[in-house]
């Protein structure tokens, strides 16, 4: 039996284990399930106090809603209680280590949530008159100027709202400068380690989707790149590449990969959802980068959110630069001018048009203005730095259980493995991914990028600690042995401790049920009472 | 740095571990003469002291919403958030969880998801919804290339009232997609001939209700020309409140149905993170854009929810998905689903009948004034003054009083001298007696 610090034990030993009560509730103590508000909320029950207006004289002509509004409410108490419990069947970066390949989850400081929530900030109309929000207009443009300095490009789309909506500016701002200079080029080539994302860009935009392959190192194939160019030579409208790429590697042959792309007419888009590896260590624009979109929550840290909301800056090159949508910044006589219509357009900008209503994601402008700030250009270099060492770490942890697929060169940010060390285990990469969660880790990420088969991608990011990593490198070793030791149970029914096993996906799919439905009423046959 | 664990210590037993000499060894693919030898010029690290003292200053020289009598909406707007939502989706498991891709363990995401779908169908009166869009206008745009295949046409129609910069999110898209957009004229009043411009080429028709101008539309008539031409009507609002009052757009015929989700649970935050909603019939699921979360069961056949119909995604499809977008607002739809559950049927509906009685007291007073006209017969809570002179330098005057009167359409449709004396001004909860006296006072001032 083991014993704190004090001598008192911390376990209640074996009797305390050996018997697993069935609850009434189905609740298994702090573990406690959570019907939909639909099943507990009532439509006479409201969690606010409003009152009726004194008088109502619609002027709502013949528009008035004829059905009864179907929304069951929750007074105050039941609604904290529902979140609270809904809050706690969810893994998040405050709880453990995330490490998810190329999603990059960091520690979110509290104080930019603080300083997104200024008045100031949060409550200021998009539409306001501008003599009224100059401190807004300020802070995009100071956080564009930092985006500048440290991607070394001279222009900053602001307003996409996430990595590809940035995409798809940057896509477009391309798209507009061809359109100036008279040509109409229909071919976009993409590698074939890219996100999704960027031939779904490509493609919406009316482009041609041509594949890069990669090289056995992971990496785009130049000499293949530059006879596809040749091949399709004049109607090449540009390349969509990721750098540090999707393999954790950063792109050796970039600069003659630009200079091939700028040759043939075209222009370079990176995807910079992975430049988080290389802040203050390279600029994209001294690599020939074009357009290359930021993922504001990714690299600089505005909380995830379950999923969302992004936002995508995209860095322009001086080509490009005048092709920014509307509203962009100019600089004014008395400081920076805001420009929201074409009709404030001067000569030489050429915006393309606009990507959203209104400015962008004003409240992760301040998120990760906040987070720069407080890391500084030092400090910001040290992240970059550290995020490296410890995927590398983690990579020379494993390195002799678990498969590289491109030998055991030194990776950027994440590192790649792919699952031939399961080969002949009866563990499937799934089934690994599943018994990590019954370890207290969320998976990493898997099947992508496609390039590599069985794909594992770890990215331990720079919030870990050397004991973390540690202690995850030790998880992640006695998972390797154990599959080669044939412990399949381990895997096949994992997890097995979580506030839900495995659940049936295909099912969902066949027969999609997107939302509540009050249940059919039971047929209940009267029994007689005896 | 405080949010960097490692120490000097463990960086160099890290590098010696990983078998290099220098940490630049580890970034030695970057071509030498692009590596970067010398700190950015930027500023050095800040304590949090220092970072709140500058982001405050910045702060301090906006004017918030809430420090004025305010009347700014034209898409955007100034509700009362109860405390309780801020709270609930700042704890740690929402706020810093990620995509739900391991449904085991993201269970509160995806259980919150599908209450939010069900919420936005409901309210629409339309079969499905998704997990939501960036926000209105993107959504908007979606809703047009997604009407484009499910016709396989090309050809949009977009009403005069469709909010501008919507139009222009629209018409940039199907510029570059070289697709067909017929934009109408600006129309204040909700009389513009729509139905004439429908014909066998349209896709769909886009009718924005309220419109940015405050009009109530009457959605069926439009719906009905449309379906006999094969194509559909997007219908638009961006206040979503007015639904707890007026007829929703799924009754009336609508096929699909997209709007801005700020004003429930949301704050202005100067135009973003926002919330878009998108809903619409269940025979078009597979051609609707972003993510869905489904209803299954697990090994043990507990209820539980994942993502799914992931195969018209871009992450499957690649160059034939429904749309590259990859996210949605996760967060916001969280802030929506609290919001609207506190609301309930009965508060959303008294919500919303204070909001339109306080643009009716609103309008009665303005009417008032001498040269002022209001240019809406039906509205919920905006509506359009026409002014005798141009509301831009009215705007700007009231500002200068610590009024801010509401949107000269001029600055999202400059240099129409007929649109150049018109204000779109919005009334909700949060105006009192003493905002609307304030704002008729100066107002007069101003006009004077």
């Amino acid at each position: 039996m083991s014993m704190n610090t004090q001598g008192r034990p911390t376990s209640a030993g074996d009797a305390g284990t050996a018997f697993q009560p069935k609850t009434f509730t189905g609740n298994r103590a702090l573990d406690m399930e959570e019907p939909l508000i639909f099943e507990v909320g009532h439509l006479d029950v409201t969690g606010v106090d409003l009152d009726e207006p004194e008088s109502f004289e619609p002027e709502l002509g013949a528009h008035a809603r004829t059905d009864m509004l179907d929304l069951p409410g929750l007074a105050e108490p039941e609604a904290m209680r529902h979140y609270v419990r809904l809050s706690r069947n969810n893994y998040a970066i405050d709880a453990g280590l995330y490490p998810l390949g190329s999603c990059t989850m960091k520690h979110n400081p509290r104080l930019n949530e603080k300083m997104a929530r200024l008045p100031g900030f949060s409550d200021i109309h998009p539409l306001q008159p501008l003599s009224t929000v100059k401190g807004g207009v300020e802070l995009i443009d100071e956080l564009a100027h930092w985006l500048m300095v440290m991607t070394g490009t001279s222009a900053v789309a602001m307003s996409p709202k996430a990595g590809a909506h940035g995409e798809l500016c940057g896509m477009m701002a391309i798209k507009a400068a061809h359109s100036a200079a008279g040509r109409d080029p229909k071919i976009v080539l993409v590698p074939e380690s890219a996100h999704g994302t960027n031939p779904a860009t490509a493609a919406l935009l009316g482009y041609k989707v041509v594949s890069i392959d990669a090289k056995d190192d992971g990496t785009v194939d130049f000499d293949g790149l530059k006879a596809t160019i040749t091949e399709h030579e004049g109607n090449i409208a540009g390349i969509m590449l990721t750098n540090p790429n999707t393999c954790g590697l950063f792109e050796r042959d970039i600069i003659e990969i630009a200079e091939a792309i700028h040759a043939a007419d075209a222009y370079f888009y990176c995807d910079g959802a992975n430049f988080n590896a290389i802040v203050g260590k390279a600029r994209p624009g001294d690599l020939g980068v074009d357009a290359m979109h930021i993922n504001l929550h990714k690299t600089f840290s505005t909380p995830h959110g379950g999923g969302g909301p992004g936002s995508g800056p995209v860095v322009l090159s001086d080509r490009l630069a005048p092709f920014a949508p509307l509203p962009f910044i100019r600089k004014g006589e008395s400081g920076p001018e805001l420009v929201e219509t074409r009709a404030e357009v001067k000569e030489g900008e050429q915006p393309f048009g606009r990507m959203t209503a209104f400015h962008g994601q004003m409240g992760m402008y301040v998120r990760a203005l906040s987070y720069m700030l407080s890391h500084g250009s030092d400090g910001l270099r040290q992240a970059s730095e550290d995020a490296v060492l410890n995927a590398n770490y983690v990579r020379v942890g494993l390195q002799d259980l678990m498969s590289l697929p491109f030998g055991e060169r030194p990776c950027m940010h994440e590192v790649l493995f792919d699952d031939s060390f399961l080969k002949d285990t009866g563990v499937t990469t799934l089934d690994f991914a599943k018994a990590m969660i019954d370890e207290g880790y969320h998976p990493m990420t898997m099947y992508f990028p496609l390039v590599v088969h069985g794909a594992m991608l770890i990215e331990p990011t720079e919030s870990e600690s050397r004991a973390a990593l540690d202690l995850f490198v030790a998880t992640m070793r006695d998972l390797v042995m154990s599959a080669k030791r044939g412990e399949t149970d381990r895997f096949s029914g994992a997890p097995y401790l979580s506030p839900r096993r495995r659940l049936d996906e295909t099912l969902a799919a066949r027969k999609p049920v997107l939302k509540w439905t009050a249940p059919e009423p039971a047929d209940v046959t009267p029994v007689a009472a005896e | 740095m405080r949010y960097l664990p490692l120490s000097d210590t463990d960086r160099a037993d890290m590098l010696a571990r990983v078998g290099v000499d220098s940490i630049d060894e580890l970034f030695s693919d970057i071509p030498e003469k692009t590596r970067l030898n010398e700190v950015l010029d930027l500023p050095r690290r800040a304590g949090e002291l220092q970072v709140e003292r500058h982001l405050s200053n910045l702060a301090a020289k906006n004017v918030p919403a809430s420090a004025v009598p305010f009347f700014v909406g034209a898409g955007a707007y100034k509700h009362h958030v109860p405390a309780t939502v801020d709270h609930l989706i700042q704890r740690s498991e929402f706020l810093t969880s990620y995509t739900p891709y391991q449904p085991e363990i993201t269970q509160g995401t995806l259980q919150y998801l599908f209450e939010f779908q069900t919420q936005v169908a409901r309210l629409t009166a339309m079969d499905v919804a998704n997990a939501s869009m960036y926000d209105g206008s993107t959504g908007t745009g979606e809703a047009v290339l997604m009407a484009h295949r499910v016709t396989k046409k090309k050809k949009a129609v977009l009403s005069g009232g469709l909010h501008p910069q919507y139009r222009a999110v629209v018409e940039g898209l199907s510029e570059m997609a070289n697709d067909d957009v017929v934009s109408l004229p600006a129309d204040p009043t909700g009389t513009e001939d729509i139905l004439s411009q429908i014909d066998d080429e349209t896709s769909c028709v886009v009718v924005q209700s309220p419109s940015f101008y405050g009009q109530l539309i009457d959605l069926k008539p439009i719906a009905e020309k449309a379906h006999q031409h094969k194509a559909l009507l997007i219908a638009v609002f961006t206040e979503v409140v007015s639904l707890g009052l007026i007829e929703p757009p799924g009754v009336q015929g609508a096929d699909i149905v997209v709007g801005e989700g700020q004003s429930i649970g949301n704050g202005l935050n100067f135009g973003g993170p926002y919330v878009g909603l998108f809903a619409t019939k269940q025979k078009y699921v597979r051609q609707m854009p972003g993510r869905l979360c489904g209803e299954t069961v697990d090994a043990d056949g507990k209820r539980g929810f994942v993502l799914t119909l992931s195969t018209r995604e871009q992450h499957i499809r690649r160059d034939k998905a429904t749309s590259n977008i990859c996210t949605n607002s996760g967060l916001c739809c969280l802030a929506f689903t609290i919001h609207l559950s506190l609301l309930g049927a009965k508060g959303l509906g008294q919500m919303a009948r204070i909001n339109h009685a306080n643009a009716v007291k609103l309008k009665k007073e303005l009417t008032a004034i001498s040269g002022v006209e209001v240019l809406n017969s039906a509205y919920f809570n905006e509506f359009t003054v026409k002014l005798p002179k141009a509301a831009n330098g009215v705007v700007e005057a009231l500002a200068e009083k610590g009024i801010l009167a509401g949107v000269p359409v001029s600055r999202l449709e400059p240099g129409k001298a007929e649109l150049e004396n018109l204000l779109v001004v919005a009334s909700t909860e949060v105006n009192t007696d003493e905002d609307r006296a304030s704002l008729v006072g100066a107002l007069k001032e101003v006009l004077a």
